[in-house]
């Protein structure tokens, strides 16, 4: 895991209202093709922390670099342009759309000669998926709605893949197979950072893992070296114990 | 010659006072409570009629002959309207922001409707004459008549500031503050933010119920093509001018928009060669709509600067 | 019992059908009712008229008329004028009022706007063109019995077919290509959209110029079945509001469905209970739906 950083975020602040920080001075770096989970209680900001890199939350202060490129200027769709893929928690397909049209959708970033072989490509990955192309992406199970909205992410090979909470509301077996498809786009070569309240799981296939308290790291580390840390269960439980302490 | 002004004086506070109930009326709906009314001639035309229907002598033309004496006439057609709005409130406010915009909206074109095709009951489109006016005996003598008139409607507006003023101090209308710019506040209350929402609605269609029958009686005619869509327009516009949210902002408002109403029209008459005049009122309107964007583009909190609170989103 | 109703209706409804697609595509983007879409579709028909009048103007002589149609060859360029000229004027409205309100994220003061200009627009297209109506022809049309009862007269028909292949166009505009995608997918979800790569904005003003231009279409195809006034996009609103929302907030499909529903029924109103009532219809069942289904019959409003 020495790879080069490619996603640098410092002391970002993030928030829905003005003054009101969600995401109140977070550091993070992701090193090429590494698997980065972050953890942490009910409404620390794990969700908020990444929209904010992708653009979907105003970010007052604080910086966001992808590859020596400074995102925080950039519109959303600009960000994703730029090799930015995100997968949102809920509503993160379109469900009036085939699957298909969800895919071709998110193809038209790309150069119109690639389009076809790119979905082909990650149609390949999701034999699910391909069975039924017409299908309207509404009449998908969680589970495979899912794997449409992973799918539509990596259409167009990001280099970075932001998750949030990809096995909420899906049964152990399907959980299982989602962080397997993880493994393998991880295996592509493809960067991940993934917000999950699975902790086990996450960490299981994680690299590292970041513990978000009151929108601030808290604890970071190698994943074997969470897991070991009686600390971190306390924390998930008492969580405001947690913040009554810190800062 | 100075009696002249002063009754043309008169007159004019008169009319812009009245706007002013209205104003208050829908300030009550959107500045306090955040309920979008685009219906607003609708709810004056009803308490205009029934004021008129109740006041007026028998006639063959439309329902009447009860004569009630005029304040009577005033009180009904504020209860008449109040009464229809809460019909008209339960049946929409649960509604979101902008269907309940096309509901009232078509609400206030049912009704226009109505006045226009029942004639047995409204007139149709020649409307109701022989409203009584307060004062009639005075009517020989301009400048008593006009001042006596501005006395009672200025009197109402007064006595509605403060009653409104009040009610926005008190619990009521605390609880109508938290509703309006606090979700969570509202999802807490549950049922009982609809009931204060309807009640905010239901008062607020009232103060438009009674300015549409203070108009009636002020001018002694009504005919449906008085509650045009564009009456609405004109009572949005006072409002927002003069800074919704705010009891003050809505007499101001009402005050300073017909100020330049009643100007622009006079010059239109003087100036405008007559074959030209309709047209030159169309250029006012739309000079008043072009008036209102700015005002939401460039100074959204209106003209006065007395709002406090930005108004919900 | 004469089913004329059904012809008349089909076709009225038609064009609230044209007409509602750009209220439910807006609505469903920028999340507020444009009340200034019907002046949208009177702004068309003056153009449609005022480029037609200037053709004949040119050519010197009123152009020939088309086989037993009224509709000659220079009402039809001026109907493409007018679709250009409106979704301009479509695109002016967002980028001058609409998109700065948006951003400040107050979407009811968008509404009050779009009252504002709406009268404004009204107002100006009165000033320029007087009250009095105006005709794109004033040939009499001869009508066609059709059996039932049903007699339509060639234009008509020609309106029919014109409208059919407008929807046509649409259809494969909206399902065949990334642009069509693209504005079904921020109607739906433009936070999506934006994480997907679309430019949401750029996206919401070719939407503006798709319902600017089908309104100028419906306004001018309304003119030549009546007459052009300054009102005539305004009495269209509550029919338009009502046909989206029976469609569901969204919907194209559901807009056409939702827009002959409200044209039938105004038409068999007209036909049964009398024309004065006619303005009430939408409303009727506007309120009718809202008790029902609040999230309209045909799609799934957001
Ligand atoms: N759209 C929003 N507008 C305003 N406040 C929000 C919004 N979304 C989240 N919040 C607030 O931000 C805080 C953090 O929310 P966030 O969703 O980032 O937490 P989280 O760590 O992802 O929690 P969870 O584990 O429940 O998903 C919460 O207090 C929440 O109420
Ligand atoms: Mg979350």
């Amino acid at each position: 895991m020495n790879g080069k950083p490619v996603l640098r975020v410092d002391r970002l602040v993030a928030g829905y209202e003005p003054g009101l920080p969600i995401v109140n001075g977070a550091s993070l770096t992701l090193r090429a093709g590494e698997i980065v989970a972050i953890l942490g209680p009910n409404g620390a900001g794990k969700s908020t922390l990444i929209k904010a890199i992708a653009g979907l939350v105003a970010t007052p202060s604080g910086q966001i670099w992808l590859n020596g490129t400074d995102l925080r200027p950039l519109p959303a769709h600009k960000r994703t342009a730029l090799g930015l893929g995100f997968v949102p928690q809920t509503e993160n397909v379109f469900t009036r759309l085939s699957i298909l049209d969800n895919l071709k959708l998110a193809a038209g970033i790309l150069p119109a000669a690639g389009r076809a072989a790119a979905i082909d490509d990650v149609l390949s990955l999701f034999p699910d998926l391909a069975a039924r192309p017409a299908l309207l992406a509404g009449r998908l199970s969680g589970g495979q709605r899912q794997m449409l909205a992973v799918a539509r992410a990596l259409v167009v090979k990001p280099r970075i893949l932001m998750l949030d909470e990809p096995s909420a509301g899906l049964s152990p077996r399907l959980v299982l197979e989602v962080f397997a498809q993880l493994g393998r786009i991880r295996a592509q070569g493809i960067t991940i950072l993934l917000v999950e309240q699975n902790v086990k799981a996450a960490l299981a296939l994680a690299d590292r893992g970041i513990v978000l308290v009151g929108g601030r790291e808290r604890h970071e580390g190698r994943s074997a070296d969470l897991l070991g840390d009686p600390g971190l269960g306390a924390l998930f439980l008492g969580g405001d114990a947690v913040r009554e302490t810190g800062s | 010659m100075s009696e002249a002004i002063l009754s043309y004086g008169s007159f004019f506070l008169t009319t812009a006072l009245a706007y002013a109930i209205l104003c208050l009326g829908l300030n009550l709906q959107w500045g306090k409570t955040g309920l979008f009314n685009v219906g607003v001639a609708g709810f004056v035309g009803v308490g205009a009629y029934v004021s008129a229907i109740l006041t007026t002598p028998w006639s063959s033309a439309h329902l009447g002959g009860f004569g009630l004496f005029w304040p009577l006439g005033w009180l009904a057609g504020a209860a008449a309207t109040a009464l229809m709005s809460l019909l008209v409130g339960a049946l929409t406010l649960r509604l979101r922001q902008d269907y309940l915009a096309i509901t009232t909206f078509g609400f206030a074109v049912a009704i226009q409707l109505v006045l226009l095709n029942l004639q047995p009951l409204t007139g149709g489109p020649f409307g109701i004459g022989f409203i009584p006016r307060p004062f009639e005996s005075l009517a020989d003598r301009p400048l008593l008549f006009g001042l006596g008139n501005l006395a009672i409607v200025a009197t109402l507006v007064l006595v509605l500031y403060l009653a409104l003023q009040n009610l926005s101090r008190s619990p009521w209308g605390r609880v109508l503050r938290a509703i309006r710019e606090d979700e969570t506040a509202a999802l807490a209350l549950g049922k009982n933010a609809a009931r204060y929402r309807l009640q905010a609605f239901a008062l607020g269609g009232g103060l438009m119920g009674l300015g549409g029958a203070i108009q009636a009686h002020f001018t002694g005619f009504i005919a449906p093509n008085n509650y045009l869509p564009n009456l609405t327009f004109q009572v949005w516009t006072m409002l927002i001018i003069g800074g919704s949210g705010s009891n003050r902002g809505a007499i101001l408002g009402a005050l300073f928009v017909w100020a330049l109403w009643a100007a622009t029209g006079g010059a239109i008459t003087a100036f405008v060669p007559a074959e030209l005049q309709a047209r030159a009122s169309a250029l006012q309107i739309a000079a008043i709509g072009l008036g209102l964007c700015l005002v939401l583009l460039l100074r959204p909190g209106g003209l006065f600067g007395l709002r406090r609170h930005a108004a919900r989103g | 019992m004469s089913l004329q109703f059904l012809a008349d209706g089909l076709l009225a409804g038609l064009l609230i059908g044209l007409g509602a697609i750009g209220v439910t595509l807006t609505y469903a983007m920028l999340r507020f009712a444009n009340f200034a879409h019907g002046e949208m579709m009177s702004f068309g028909a003056y153009v449609a008229w005022s480029a037609s009048f200037l053709l004949s103007a040119l050519a010197g002589t009123a152009w020939p008329a088309m086989g037993p149609f009224s509709i000659t060859a220079a009402v039809l360029l001026g109907g493409l004028a007018a679709m250009i000229l409106t979704a301009g004027l479509a695109l002016l409205l967002d980028r001058l009022l609409f998109r700065h309100l948006a951003g400040r994220g107050e979407a009811i003061t968008l509404v009050i706007a779009s009252f504002g200009a709406s009268m404004a627009l009204r107002s100006l297209i009165e000033f320029a063109f007087s009250s009095s109506p105006l005709y794109f022809s004033s040939d009499l049309q001869i009508a066609v019995r059709l059996g039932m009862g049903i007699r339509v007269t060639p234009d008509q028909l020609a309106l029919i077919g014109l409208t059919l292949c407008l929807l046509l166009a649409i259809h494969l505009l909206v399902t065949r290509t990334q642009a069509g995608r693209a504005m079904r997918a921020v109607a739906e979800n433009p936070t999506l959209a934006a994480v997907v790569g679309l430019d949401v904005r750029r996206v919401v003003g070719l939407t503006w110029v798709m319902g600017g231009a089908l309104a100028a279409a419906a306004g001018t195809m309304a003119g030549i079945l009546v007459q052009i006034r300054p009102n005539m996009g305004f009495d269209f609103l509550l029919p338009l509001f009502s046909a989206a929302i029976l469609g569901g907030i969204g919907s194209i499909p559901g807009a056409i469905l939702g827009g002959i529903v409200i044209g039938l029924a105004e038409a068999a109103c007209v036909q049964f209970v009398g024309a004065e009532w006619r303005a009430a219809v939408a409303f009727l069942i506007l309120v009718l739906l809202l008790l029902l289904r609040p999230r309209g019959f045909f799609g799934e409003a957001a």
